[in-house]
């Protein structure tokens, strides 16, 4: 059995096949994979907020999906990645509650989703899948060998998209 | 000046304060839930932790494992929010010890979850009571509302809430105990103008 890296919280790490990569119990946060299927290194960024220029405390950058994205592919690419061939997988950004009254939280899980969506167009990364949205958490393991991303949901049969 | 507050700011210097406010608070909790069981029910002194994200649910007992999470939003004087967590298990017991019957197989039934958030209900209320007759301060919950996950996902609402402000959680842990142990967690997210309206409430202006 290969061994898995563990992302935490507004967290991410990279890993080089066969490893996989894995982040527990997402819900409004949301898991953004990416990896070059050549080279198969990948990695797995776990984001909590959409957008870093909107909050002034910035500076763990592993926490908002824009500025993760950018340290994720930098550290994908010093793994040995290449840029033209990188590709994504997103899941996540879940609405836990069916109130989230602040404003910052309002529909918090779904503007994640588009954050990371957007970032990843912007540099040009397409987005091979995803599993997004409704009210449940998510666990995720990303494998970049064959870019397999598994998830598991209390009560749910483990998908893999 | 609310603006202004650092939460490590608020945290470091008030910790003892929050402390104390978790312990008083838990501490109605806890006889308001006894007064609904019509059981006794004993209460071990809340921890109270500051956490970094990705340790939280490590110490909580499991990313992973199943808990109910209640959701409150308050307002009045204070505005913000306030979450309870319980163990699936913890909640399952309660339910069944105040309905009177054994807990279902598996998962929760529509009867239990609406005792669950009425449990979740007296426990916040009695919490956030405690709180508004120490610092006078009017503090009005809204419905709750529930859902059961993985402790994660549950705990990414209150997490994203402070990650707008900064890269811990403040926990407070209560273990409730009639016959068996239930651990029970109070995460408090007043808004940030919020923490200096209570503190100088209580004597400790910002």
């Amino acid at each position: 059995m290969a061994n898995i890296v563990k992302v935490g919280m507004a967290d991410l790490n990279v890993c080089k096949s066969p490893e996989g990569i894995t982040t527990l119990g997402l819900g409004s946060c949301v898991g953004i994979c990416i990896r070059d299927p050549v080279a198969k290194v990948g990695g797995l960024a776990h984001a909590m907020l959409p957008d870093s220029r909107q909050i002034e405390n910035n500076s763990n950058r592993a926490k908002f999906a824009d500025t993760g994205i950018e340290d994720l592919v930098k550290k994908i690419l010093a793994m040995g990645g290449r840029k033209g061939r990188l590709e994504a997988k997103i899941a996540g950004g879940a609405q836990m509650f069916a109130f989230q009254n602040k404003s910052d939280m309002v529909r918090v899980g779904e503007r994640n989703v588009e954050a990371s969506k957007r970032k990843l167009r912007e540099l040009g990364i397409p987005l091979k899948a995803q599993d997004t949205g409704l009210n449940y958490g998510r666990t995720i393991v990303f494998y970049p060998e064959t870019g397999d991303l598994v998830i598991r949901s209390a009560g749910k049969p483990e998908k893999t998209i | 000046m609310a603006e202004n507050i650092s939460f490590e700011r608020v945290t470091t210097e008030y910790y003892d304060v929050l402390k104390e406010l978790g312990n008083i608070g838990a501490g109605n909790a806890t006889t308001a839930l006894a007064q609904m069981l019509q059981t006794k029910v004993d209460m071990k002194v809340p921890q109270v932790r500051l956490l970094d994200f990705k340790d939280v649910g490590v110490v909580m007992g499991g990313e992973e494992q199943l808990v109910v999470g209640i959701y409150l939003a308050v307002e009045g004087d204070i505005t913000g929010s306030i979450m309870f967590i319980l163990e699936q298990n913890a909640g399952k017991s309660l339910v069944s010890k105040l309905m009177g019957m054994p807990p279902s197989e598996s998962g929760f039934s529509e009867i239990e979850i609406s005792a669950m958030k009425e449990i979740g209900n007296i426990i916040t209320g009695a919490y956030l009571n405690s709180l508004a007759q120490m610092t006078n301060l009017k503090m009005i919950p809204s419905v709750p509302d529930l859902n059961i996950d993985m402790l994660n996902a549950i705990l990414s609402v209150p997490a994203i809430e402070f990650g707008i402000i900064g890269d811990q959680i403040l926990l407070i842990q209560t273990v409730f105990t009639d016959d068996v142990d239930l651990n029970g967690y109070f995460i408090l997210m007043p808004d940030l103008d919020s923490y200096s309206k209570m503190l100088g409430a209580l004597g400790m202006p910002i």
